[in-house]
């Protein structure tokens, strides 16, 4: 499972950053980077994204 | 050019950044503030609104960067009952509808005025330590990969914040503690120069939808949705839906997405050779979701604190607690307060709410500050509000 962005409808607002429990989120300037190592696909990101271009997709 | 150390390095140029880099470059000290985005202030992720008396404690205002002033505030029920609020009060929670594009540059220019380096497309990237004590930040600048020493840092970076997380400091926020937001600019929307808050589960649950005049006929509209009772991409949709509804015929000419922090007061925002300021630090109102003034007069007594700190050469986290002590003194009480009141607001039924602003509503309110509001709601509706009786005991 990995958490997948959706570039294309992305505000890079940095919310999912915030509530990410293991900062395995970064927002660089307009590009949200998932570090998959990190993530343990708890999904507090998905939910929170105030415009949904974020969802955890199985392998 | 940028230099391979400085007596302070401050992460982050929004209001708290500026704030503090202003301060302790005024002071005499060798700053640099250092900014991830090419544009400071852009993309605005704010409606914008901050108290008048606020702002001039810190700036001289502008119209360059004052889109609007407010005269008053509207609060309606999920049933539409109105309470209204006359501006002489209400100043202190909304009075500017602010340009932030404009201001947050300005403040930095500001800093750049009192002698502070300021350094755009650059982020930190993590921190650099020596026997558990922040020395300085790895970064990249203009995709150059960069290492800069500092006698002190500071995190402003806002609420994606990782500087914070990267000292040892827990400020990740639970989905119960961050507001989640979808604004719209609208063009053509009539106003008359006042601030509308919309309270209703089915309209924003958690939250409350905003509509911030901006004048010529343009409004920042927004919702925000308690983290905890969204889902992804709810703001958005419930923000179109409420614009559909209430301006049918407004254009939509800038998006804006964005989180605010309101968990109150966190248990520790500083570290060996390291403090947080603004919503870095969650210093953000948890009822209202403001954070400008917040970040700005923190920035300052972060300042002087840093100058002090630096001044006497110890920036140990005993040494620190001194800003420790100081913001919490000058804010503190205030977050927790709006915080025993945001808890029980968000319990509350669309009918509890209705019975609140029924119970209140031919009383003379207009005069009120929130927290008058606040207070006759209580005497008013004490078994509705019971948790508020502790914002009121150990006065008398
Ligand atoms: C939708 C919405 C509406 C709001 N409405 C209001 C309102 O009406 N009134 C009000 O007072 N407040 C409002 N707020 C809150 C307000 O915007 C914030 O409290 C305020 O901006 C906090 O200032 P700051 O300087 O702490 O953080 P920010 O303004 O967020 O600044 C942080 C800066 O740090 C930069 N940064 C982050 N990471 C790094 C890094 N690693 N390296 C370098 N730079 C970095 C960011 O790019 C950013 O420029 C609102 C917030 C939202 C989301």
């Amino acid at each position: 499972m990995t958490v997948c962005v959706n570039r294309y409808r992305c505000g890079y607002c940095g919310a999912c950053v915030g509530v990410c429990p293991n900062a395995a989120i970064e927002l660089v300037e307009t590009w949200v980077s998932v570090n998959d190592k990190a993530c343990d696909d708890c999904s507090a990101c998905v939910s929170i994204c105030p415009i949904g271009a974020l969802e955890v997709r199985g392998e | 050019m940028i230099k391979d150390r400085y007596d302070l390095v401050v992460v982050g140029a929004g209001p708290a950044g500026s704030s503090t880099a202003k301060t302790a470059a005024k002071a005499g000290f060798d700053v640099l503030l250092i900014e991830k985005r090419q544009e400071i202030g852009d993309p605005v992720r704010c409606a914008e609104g901050a108290g008048k008396k606020g702002i001039k404690r810190h700036v001289k205002p502008d119209p360059r960067w004052i889109s609007a002033e407010v005269k008053g505030s509207r609060i309606f029920a999920p049933d539409g009952t109105k309470l209204e609020i006359s501006e002489e009060r209400s100043g202190a929670e909304v009075g500017y509808v602010l340009e932030r594009k404009i201001f947050d540059r300005v403040l930095a220019e500001q800093a750049a005025d009192a002698g502070a380096e300021v350094m755009v497309k650059t982020p930190a990237t993590g921190l650099i330590t020596k026997n558990g004590q922040v020395v300085g930040i790895r970064g990249r600048s203009l995709g150059e990969a960069v290492e800069i020493k500092a006698g002190l840092v500071v995190g402003a970076d806002g609420v994606e914040s990782l500087v914070g997380r990267w000292a040892g400091i827990n400020t990740t926020l639970a989905p119960s503690e961050i507001e989640t937001c979808a604004q719209f600019l609208l063009k053509g929307v009539r106003n008359d120069d006042h601030s509308e808050f919309y309270l209703s589960n089915r309209l924003a649950p958690g939250g409350y939808a905003w509509v911030f005049p901006k004048g010529d006929g343009m409004a920042n509209v927004g919702i925000g949705v308690l983290g905890s009772r969204s889902e992804g991409g709810m703001p958005i949709e419930l923000l179109s839906r409420f614009v559909n509804d209430k301006f049918p015929s407004a254009k939509v000419v800038e998006v804006i997405v964005g989180g605010v922090p309101v968990c109150g007061p966190i248990e520790r925002t500083i570290a060996d050779g390291l403090m947080l300021v603004g919503d870095a630090a969650r210093q953000s109102d948890p009822l209202t979701g403001g954070g400008i003034l917040n970040a700005l007069d923190v920035g300052v007594i972060a300042g002087e604190v840093a100058a002090g700190s630096l001044e006497e050469g110890d920036v140990s986290r005993e040494a620190l607690g001194e800003y420790e002590k100081r913001w919490r003194e000058k804010i503190g009480v205030s977050l927790e307060r709006s915080l025993v009141v945001k808890e029980r607001l968000v319990q509350l039924s669309d009918e509890d709410l209705n019975t609140l602003a029924h119970s209140i509503k031919d009383r003379n309110i207009s005069k009120m500050g929130l927290f008058g509001m606040v207070s006759l709601l209580f005497k008013t509706n004490p078994k509705l509000l019971w948790s508020f009786r502790k914002l009121f005991k150990s006065k008398g």
